[in-house]
């Protein structure tokens, strides 16, 4: 393990205060008896005791967590194998549609998105609401899971596979103890990153949602006219701090796992 | 791959368990009752108090969904998908609705507590007799300015005023075509709802003169900018600008001589109701001098209730600013609905004025 | 490199190409053919080469390109040295996790950190200057887009750095090459896919920001994005706003078509 030098250490403290900074300035103010997010009053923790006096707010906290899980895991599961898939492809050319289709929902505007998933949910006839969610979720999550495993299958050593191959394994074989294992960083990346699409998605989720089921960035959104309550802040402090605390968590329980395995 | 495995199957765990909690959670909350209501309304712009007294008194079990502008909201409603029960839309995006059959007919016997309403609010163009909606909230179109950063000499009385020299860079517009052209025709003395090409030009090429002072086109980050004092001027509409007085005393707000918006959000039923009972029970709640003044006392905007005033503080509304006598009204217009055609223009001639910005 | 069977994973995003990809195109190239009174036109086509919108696709295309030229310059070397620190994977994840906090709220936060009496120009002060306008600038601009996308292109460098085989880094450099050379002709064509995949999640969706061009640009920034979403939600032309999604997705084609993989073949 080499030592980074002081520059290096510099550097990366510096991009991790500037992608911390306005979460700090948020949860500030969150403490903040003043009511809104312009002049620091004095230290309050009312907006704490609102988050949990407000079933409705929690409510739609945890259906947005549930949301973004669920639709990360079924979009990361759809995405793998489509990228599998991909690129089992020979066929140059399809392959090169088929990456850009995948790319469509990348490039179309939240509210193009929205508005014809609404379209289209409401010519099939299903019911606003969860599903529909989910479902949408899912949708523009999807192409992102595939973008972030692509280049780990294109690195993958061709004779890995055929190896394996000779060495009597079965197709089974080959995708559980081969590809998904050596793309598993791919497929972490992945949903991640549709976890993040999803919690941060506001129009499409407004377009297709309905029958009371809400997610915090509607919520958020449609707040900005008369503006944005304080517990909302509270409320994201808690989840920043909540999420810390469980990746943090779990990094080190996985590693003392991992140790204990190796020391064996 | 045991990684993997072992991933899914947490979040799996996770899942149910999120979903449990939300399942038991919504079970406390929904009293058992089987009458729901479903009211979709812009953000943090009810007491929520109310929203529980309401459920008290009636029994009826409130789904309350958001929304952030009129033309998403018409969209929602109008692929239908979900029932909405009460709306609450923007005057111009009423006419269009009732044009496009999108409304229920309110029954006036179900809504005694209308008569507590100021009959300037009642019979207006966008909605003859009341027929589909109730008054909820209304205001004007006006400069919201702080007085220690601009001229002393500027009161913005004119909408002139706007173009002086003085506050290069200094202003703020808010994100809306039918704002800022309007403001242009209006400080030209034609009407804002005016559908001609030669004075729609007339009006642009005079608000591209005001591209030098003109610091951002925003939307509703203007509150909190102005309250930090960001900028000296901005343009924008009645309630923001109340919000942002509240906020910061330094300011002030005038609504231009030459004339200016009036607003309303009204409450509607939309087709899409499959209570139309117990939407009328609480628009006839709302209406209700009382819980009026409640509500406006939470919001902030003013409210259109004559009884309700009454319990308000004196100071509030004798406040001309925000509750501006039968002289002041004189001068102001309610936005018509200009037709797509038109309101295409309208947005056509705001995007050329916005790309001479930079 | 893989072989037919591999293809059956493929039934279930077909079905999602199908229905969540190929529907909705279908249904914006046809409302792109409508104008206001749903009658079949072409007019919106050709309204697309005026003059305004013309030099709104330059401006979006030039805006998308310094965004991803800023993001890639801060990613790859933060990316480089993550995978150098001792608990790389724990860091990787305090990367992301700023970016599930709501971004309208992070956007109002930068609207307080950039004003004139934020934290910023306090600093600023500090040093002895006056206080600078910040927001609404070319800067304020770059630098939040550049923020909401870090993450996104971190990971895939960070995933294709990681897996590097040191012991090609350590040969060039037992060859006398340079610590640059080593870079520039070892490291970097190695993770070439990774920047790639990071490149493509960047300056494709930074072809039709919007939310962040009236917040922070106060609209001196016009991008196509933020004129399709005026035309749906504002002008209430879905004809056509449809239409310049028609033309986004022409563009990002031709993207794709330059940064496909082109070793792909030889490799498969």
């Amino acid at each position: 393990m080499n030592k980074l030098s002081a520059v290096s250490k510099a550097y990366l403290i510096l991009v991790f205060t500037v992608l911390y900074a306005p979460i700090f300035y948020l949860i500030f103010y969150s403490f903040n008896s003043g009511g809104s997010m312009n002049s620091f009053e004095s230290f309050t923790l009312e907006h704490y005791q609102a988050v949990f006096d407000d079933t409705r707010l929690i409510v739609i906290l945890l259906n947005t967590v549930l949301v973004a899980l669920l639709s990360g895991l079924i979009a990361t599961i759809i995405g793998t194998l489509g990228a599998i898939g991909i690129v089992s492809i020979k066929n140059k050319k399809m392959r090169s549609t088929l990456l850009s289709l995948n790319n469509v929902l990348i490039v179309s505007p939240d509210v193009v998105i929205g508005a014809s998933f609404l379209i289209l949910f409401t010519i099939i006839g299903i019911k606003l609401g969860f599903a529909s969610v989910l479902v949408s979720h899912v949708a523009f999550s999807v192409p992102i899971v595939v973008l972030m495993v692509l280049p780990k299958l294109l690195e993958m050593n061709a004779s890995l596979i055929d190896a394996a191959r000779d060495l009597g394994a079965t197709k089974r074989d080959v995708l559980t103890r081969v590809i998904l294992p050596y793309i598993a960083p791919g497929i972490f990346a992945g949903f991640f990153m549709a976890i993040t699409y999803s919690l941060d998605d506001f129009a499409v989720t407004f377009f297709v949602t309905g029958n009371g089921f809400s997610t915090l960035s509607v919520e958020i959104y449609s707040m900005a006219r008369a503006g944005i309550s304080l517990t909302i802040n509270a409320i994201s402090g808690l989840v920043f701090l909540v999420t810390v605390l469980i990746v943090i968590g779990y990094y080190f329980v996985v590693n003392r796992g991992k140790r204990t395995e190796a020391g064996r | 791959m045991k990684q993997l495995v072992q991933a899914t199957i947490a979040i799996m765990i996770a899942c149910f368990l999120l979903f449990f909690a939300v399942r038991s959670l919504e079970a406390v909350g929904s009293n058992g009752s089987s009458d729901t209501l479903t009211i979709y309304n812009w953000g943090e712009y009810i007491d929520p108090d109310l929203i529980a007294q309401f459920e008290e008194q009636t029994g009826i079990h409130v789904i309350y969904e958001t929304f952030d502008s009129n033309e998403a909201m018409y969209t929602k409603v109008q692929q239908g998908g979900s029932s909405y029960d009460i709306a609450v839309p923007s005057e111009y995006m009423i006419e269009t609705m009732i044009e496009d059959d999108m409304l229920v007919e309110l029954d006036h016997s179900l809504l005694p507590n209308a008569k507590n309403i100021d009959p300037y609010f009642l019979d207006l163009p966008f909605d003859p007799d009341n027929k589909f909606s109730m008054p909820y909230f209304w205001g004007t179109v006006g400069v919201v300015f702080n007085p220690t950063m601009v001229p002393e000499d500027l009161t913005f009385e004119s909408w002139e005023d706007l173009w002086d020299e003085r506050l290069k860079s200094k202003v703020f517009l808010v994100d809306g075509s039918r704002e800022v052209i309007g403001m242009g025709l209006n400080s030209l003395g034609y009407s804002l709802n005016l559908k001609d090409d030669e004075a729609l030009r007339e009006a642009t090429d005079k608000l591209k003169r005001l591209t030098p002072n003109v610091k951002a086109i925003i939307g509703d980050e203007i509150t909190p900018l102005m309250i930090n004092n960001e900028a000296a001027v901005a343009l924008t509409w009645s309630g923001q600008a109340a919000d942002m007085m509240w906020e910061n005393e330094d300011l002030d707000f005038a609504v231009p001589t030459e004339g200016s918006n009036l607003w309303f959000d009204n409450m509607v039923i939309p087709k899409t109701s499959d209570n139309i009972e117990g939407a009328h029970a609480f628009i006839n709640f709302m209406l209700d001098a009382e819980v009026a003044a409640a509500n406006a006392d939470y919001v902030g905007y003013s409210t259109p209730n004559a009884a309700a005033m009454e319990l308000l503080d004196e100071e509030v509304v004798t406040d001309e600013r925000f509750y501006p006598d039968e002289d002041l009204r004189e001068h102001l217009e309610v936005y018509e609905n200009l037709g797509l055609e038109w309101l295409g223009k309208y947005n056509e001639y705001f995007l050329e004025f916005k790309m001479s910005l930079n | 490199m893989f072989n037919k069977s591999t293809k059956g994973a493929l039934t279930p995003y077909f079905i999602f190409i199908a229905l969540f990809v190929i529907a909705p195109i279908a249904l914006i190239i046809y409302y792109s053919m409508l104008d206001l009174h749903g009658n079949f036109t072409l007019a919106n086509y050709k309204n697309f080469f005026t003059s305004t919108y013309l030099s709104m696709t330059l401006t979006s295309f030039w805006y998308a390109f310094l965004i991803t030229f800023f993001t890639l310059l801060i990613a790859y070397p933060t990316a480089y040295l993550l995978t150098k620190t001792k608990h790389k994977h724990l860091w990787l994840m305090l990367i992301i996790i700023p970016s599930w906090i709501n971004l309208l709220l992070k956007t109002y936060a930068f609207i307080g950190i950039f004003g004139l009496y934020g934290p910023l120009n306090a600093v600023i002060e500090v040093f002895g200057f006056d206080p600078q306008q910040i927001l609404f600038t070319d800067f304020s601009f770059i630098f939040v887009s550049v923020y909401i996308f870090i993450p996104f292109m971190i990971i895939p460098i960070f995933n294709s750095l990681d897996k590097l085989n040191p012991s090609f880094i350590y040969a060039a450099r037992d060859l006398g090459a340079s610590a640059w050379t080593t870079f520039r002709r070892v490291v970097f064509p190695l993770t070439i896919d990774g920047v790639k995949s990071g490149i493509q999640v960047t300056f494709i969706p930074a072809l039709s920001l919007f939310m962040i061009t009236r917040l922070i640009a106060g609209n001196q920034v016009i991008t196509l994005g933020t004129a399709i979403e005026q035309q749906f939600l504002v002008s209430q032309n879905w004809g056509m706003g449809s239409t310049i999604a028609v033309f986004l997705i022409l563009f990002m084609v031709v993207i794709m078509l330059f940064t496909g993989q082109k070793k792909k073949g030889g490799r498969a």
